[in-house]
């Protein structure tokens, strides 16, 4: 089906959104890192086992772009037919996300909401606790 | 950033294009490619580069953050309520046939295009909001230490 949408969506997030955020978080942090005494064994092994599962799932799914994987046979074809006469919209990627997949879209908004709510907590909570922080010692020194 | 005079006369110009080709994604979506999700970025994107360029406050006047707050719940709600509507409706959640009982392709379009708004206006929210949650606090850095 040929998901020029997906493309559109990566391009317009990693050229519009993920370098504004990186040199804001940049902007945020310090220069140096703290040394750390923990031992780097733990988190290695983690990341390498999950690693190896990931390359593990990878071993069975079909090679890219194979005509014959199920995707391209029945999936596929069964949508573009049923498009145009039930949905009637030319864009066959916008039909199945908004219309046969509506609930993984509310789902997907969901999470986009979520995400950003957490963001919300977490930085500006800090905030608004740190003014606190620093407006409690003059009240104090005023009184 | 006074000084900036390229970048202010750029931006000015640009701004309203990216919006309104923020627009043309939004409710074209249907028949090129686009949709909610990529128009919300392209939109959030517009004000970033004016919050860039024209300082934080003043995108924060254009765009107020209790405004980008309550919109970040409107588009969900916009999405699930299509989906209760139907309900109402007598029809399956967000079944969008309810839309226009008498001709359901035409249900399908215009519940595709409401859905899709509720994406776009989420995702345009979220996107602001975390760039107004990462630029209003105080860098550590002042311009001379760069």
């Amino acid at each position: 089906m040929d998901a020029v949408d997906v493309a559109f969506t990566e391009a317009a997030v990693g050229a519009g959104i993920s370098t504004v955020l990186m040199l804001g978080t940049l902007a945020l942090t310090a220069r140096s890192e703290r040394s750390s005494s923990r031992s780097s064994f733990v988190p290695l092994l983690a990341v390498l086992v999950t690693g190896a599962a990931l390359v593990y799932g990878t071993l069975d799914m079909p090679s890219f772009g194979q005509s014959d994987a199920p995707a391209q046979t029945h999936v596929g074809p069964d949508y573009l037919e049923r498009i145009p006469h039930e949905v009637g919209v030319p864009n066959a990627v916008t039909a199945i996300l908004a219309s046969y997949r509506g609930y993984d879209t509310l789902g997907e908004t969901a999470v986009v909401f979520a995400a950003g709510i957490g963001v919300l907590m977490l930085i500006s909570g800090l905030r608004t606790r740190r003014r606190k922080e620093e407006d409690d010692p003059d009240t104090g020194g005023s009184a | 950033m006074r000084h900036h005079l390229i970048l202010r006369v750029i931006t000015k110009l640009l701004v309203g294009t990216i919006f309104l080709f923020a627009l043309y994604v939004q409710f074209h979506g249907d028949y090129s490619p686009g949709g909610g999700f990529q128009a919300g970025v392209i939109m959030a994107a517009g004000f970033i580069i004016y919050g860039l360029v024209f300082t934080l406050d003043k995108a924060q006047q254009v765009f107020p953050p209790w405004l980008v707050h309550k919109l970040i719940a409107l588009g969900v709600l916009l999405y699930a309520g299509t989906g209760i509507y139907s309900l109402f409706a007598g029809y399956a959640y967000l079944d969008y046939a309810a839309l226009d009982p008498h001709h359901p392709e035409h249900g399908q379009h215009y519940g595709i295009l409401i859905v899709e708004l509720g994406v776009g206006i989420t995702v345009t929210a979220v996107m602001v909001a975390v760039y107004y949650a990462f630029a209003s606090r105080a860098p550590i850095l002042s311009d001379e230490d760069w």
